[in-house]
């Protein structure tokens, strides 16, 4: 099974568990991320026919926010802060130090689908800047050290 | 048993709490000691933590910075009976950081387990709502009303007033909406709040609720919060258990039902409007006002809008009175703000004092200046949309109407403090970026002005036609503060034109030939 055979069973169950849920189509999209990581393009007609929506309204709400994605991510995600916060403590050097370090650009999964890197705007981490998190950890006072030793962990506990 | 206090909020976890949680408990074990660990929130002193306090016969006393590799030599020079040590520091509340604040607000966090409903309970929480089902509705707003609380997340609304409207809106249903967006950089008061002590804002949605006749609310959370998530939802959980939560309140015969909702990384919802589309289950377009939420709000049905601390600051308004909170403050600005000290400052962290201190007492005295040792030469404050404020404005007080006096903006009071190495040409740009990635779309000089303004301040920094294109940026500002539908489109020049106005030299711009 693959494709959307594999996740068919997945998505119907999130469909009906948010059937009478007013205002559900941002539960939903949450739901099929969390579950497979992504929202995979041939589950937009299913939510359309779902809520009584056209495609295009769908696809419109999942591209206008930034979290959703619509390919499969990396085994972790790591989010970089980029806000002002984090800029006045040296988080654009980081920024280069962490692309070059994964031979990625933001957006991008490294070649061993380990890491997926994508720009938050503020982690609420300000006081400690500059700020990472991946997955759900949140990491402050990141220098390119400490940023070594953060991927190496998840590296590890991958191995 | 010893009780051992470690925090669980966001900051601490990025320094290592987890771990210092965990090889604390092993090595106690290990000696066959016996301890109670509470995870509790934040004391916002965030140079101090990984933060461990003890409960001990004379109050409790803390130890910190603590590292995993500290953990051995703490226990063994009797940390569990508060003994001396090198990272001793004693009742952390008589530190000076601590011991001239006003905690209202905050007044638990870090000191309670924050989804214990018998410690919220302990320590005063459910009084303002005990108190709050004896009054009329209309005596609940007129205690928020005489507090002279004003909008915390940014444009500085009377809540009183904007109770009175829902409260007098026709409809069946009514909704509370809290607005848990947060996306300022530099601010970390809400995720506090909700991590450290979740009880006081659904506390003050329920007050809310019964204060204008809604029986549901929605906590629109931003995705960067994770822990928030956890927290809230353990909480609201234990609130249903015991009936703080529900169709029947206590016993008194009135409901209201709260959920979480998380957001999907888009800034704009933190604007009121797109907030609720977003709720709805659209994209997060602003829409045009009139009519007011308050009015026509979530499903169409009146909706009071309100910022995480807003609500959070109601308990206390319901337990001691409006007039006990409007004691505090100066001028129009009256009661507390939690300040958010963030960016290059060496005592980065939050401390909640009343309205009229100087941002000179909060940098210096508070913050101890910048962390890289170099001068400070320019504060952010407000978040993204903030002016940004040079040395010469340091004596400014914290106050909604002297701010506003210099075309500066107080905001969700979130502080970013840069040192003398800032190129504040790359500032200004910056801002313009943002709006470019953040605009939700609808207005003219919003989408296509931050593009422009991008464009125009490369050709400053370039040297391109200078002052015909400092002209344009300087237009291309006006039209965007005068013709856009929202703040986004409205603000985003106030950063630009402070950078412009204050530190020209960055721009390339001969200071003395260009000054007009
Ligand atoms: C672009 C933009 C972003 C905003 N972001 C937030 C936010 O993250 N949190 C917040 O409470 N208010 C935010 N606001 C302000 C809200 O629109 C609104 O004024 C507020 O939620 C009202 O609550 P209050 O009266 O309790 O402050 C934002 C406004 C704009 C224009
Ligand atoms: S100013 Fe910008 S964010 Fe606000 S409504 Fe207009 S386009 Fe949308
Ligand atoms: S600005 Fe980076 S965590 Fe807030």
């Amino acid at each position: 099974m693959h494709g959307y055979d594999s996740y068919k069973q997945e998505i119907d169950d999130i469909l009906k568990s948010h059937e009478s849920m007013p205002g559900n189509l941002l539960p939903i999209l949450h739901a099929i991320q969390d579950s497979l990581g992504y929202i995979p393009g041939d589950s937009v007609p299913v939510i359309a026919l779902a809520l009584n929506q056209s495609n295009a309204e769908i696809h419109g709400v999942i591209s206008f926010y930034h979290y959703f994605r619509q390919t499969p991510p990396g085994k972790n995600t790591i989010r970089l802060c980029r806000a002002e916060s984090c800029q006045a403590m040296n988080g654009k050097a980081l920024e280069k130090y962490a692309q070059k370090q994964l031979e990625i650009d933001w957006h991008e999964t490294t070649s061993d689908g380990q890491f997926s890197l994508e720009p938050f705007y503020c982690l609420g981490n300000c006081a400690c800047s500059p700020a990472l998190s991946v997955n759900n950890e949140v990491y402050g006072r990141v220098t390119p050290q400490r940023f070594d030793e953060v991927i190496a962990s998840y590296r590890e506990a991958a191995e | 048993m010893i009780r051992v206090f470690i925090s669980r909020d966001s900051t601490a976890l990025s320094l290592g709490a987890n771990l210092v949680a965990d090889n604390l408990q092993k090595v106690v074990a290990d000696k066959g000691l016996d301890i109670e660990l509470v995870r509790n929130g934040s004391r916002g002193l965030f140079w101090l933590e990984p933060l461990i306090e003890v409960e001990t016969a004379s109050g409790r006393v803390a130890y910190g910075p603590v590292q995993t590799s500290d953990i051995p030599s703490l226990i063994d020079n009797g940390m569990l009976q508060g003994k001396d040590h090198p990272l001793y520091l004693g009742d952390i509340e008589a530190l000076p950081y601590f011991k001239d604040q006003h905690r209202l607000t905050f007044a638990r966090v870090g000191k309670t387990n924050p989804v214990s409903l018998d410690d919220y309970v302990a320590h005063d929480g459910y009084i303002g709502l005990n108190n709050a089902l004896s009054l009329t509705p209309e005596d609940i707003v007129k205690q928020v009303t005489d507090s002279g609380l004003r909008g915390r997340g940014g444009a500085a609304f009377p809540t009183g007033i904007k109770w009175n409207t829902v409260l007098n809106a026709p409809g069946e249903q009514k909704y509370i909406v809290c607005n848990a967006d947060e996306g300022d950089s530099g601010t970390f008061s809400d995720r506090m709040i909700m991590e450290g002590d979740p009880f006081v804002l659904i506390e003050g949605m329920t007050i809310a609720g019964l204060a204008v006749g809604a029986t549901r609310g929605y906590i629109y959370l931003r995705i960067e919060y994770p822990h928030a998530y956890v927290a809230l939802n353990e909480a609201i959980q234990s609130a249903y258990e015991r009936g703080y939560l529900g169709d029947d309140i206590l016993g008194s015969g009135k409901a209201f039902h709260l959920e979480v909702r998380r957001g999907a990384g888009a800034y704009i919802c933190g604007e009121e409007t797109s907030l609720l589309e977003s709720l709805e289950g659209k994209r997060g377009l602003v829409r045009f006002k009139p009519p007011l939420p308050a009015i026509i709000g979530l499903f169409g049905k009146p909706t009071v809008v309100n910022n995480v601390i807003s609500l959070a600051s109601v308990p206390i308004i319901l337990d001691k009175g409006g007039d006990y909170y409007r004691d505090y403050g100066m001028g129009r600005s009256r009661g507390t703000l939690p300040i958010q000290l963030a960016g290059n400052i060496k005592y980065g962290g939050l401390f909640e004092v009343a309205f009229g201190i100087t941002l000179r007492e909060i940098l210096y005295d508070y913050g101890g200046g910048s962390a890289s040792g170099r001068p400070i030469r320019a504060v952010q404050v407000g978040g993204p949309l903030g002016a940004y404020m040079p040395e010469s404005q340091f004596d400014t007080p914290l106050d909604y109407e002297s701010f506003s006096a210099i075309e500066a903006v107080l905001g969700h009071g979130g502080i970013v403090v840069h040192d003398d190495s800032v190129d504040m040409a790359e500032m200004a740009r910056y801002a313009m970026e943002f709006c470019v990635e953040e605009s939700c779309g609808k207005c003219t000089p919003c989408r296509i002005g931050s593009v422009r303004g991008v464009e125009v301040i490369d050709r400053i920094v370039k040297g391109i036609q200078k002052d015909k294109n400092t002209t344009l940026l300087r237009d291309l500002c006006d039209t965007m503060i005068a013709g856009s539908l929202c703040a986004m489109g409205g603000m985003t020049p106030y950063p630009v034109l402070s950078a412009l106005n204050y530190f020209p030299e960055d721009f390339g711009i001969n200071v003395d030939a260009d000054a007009a």
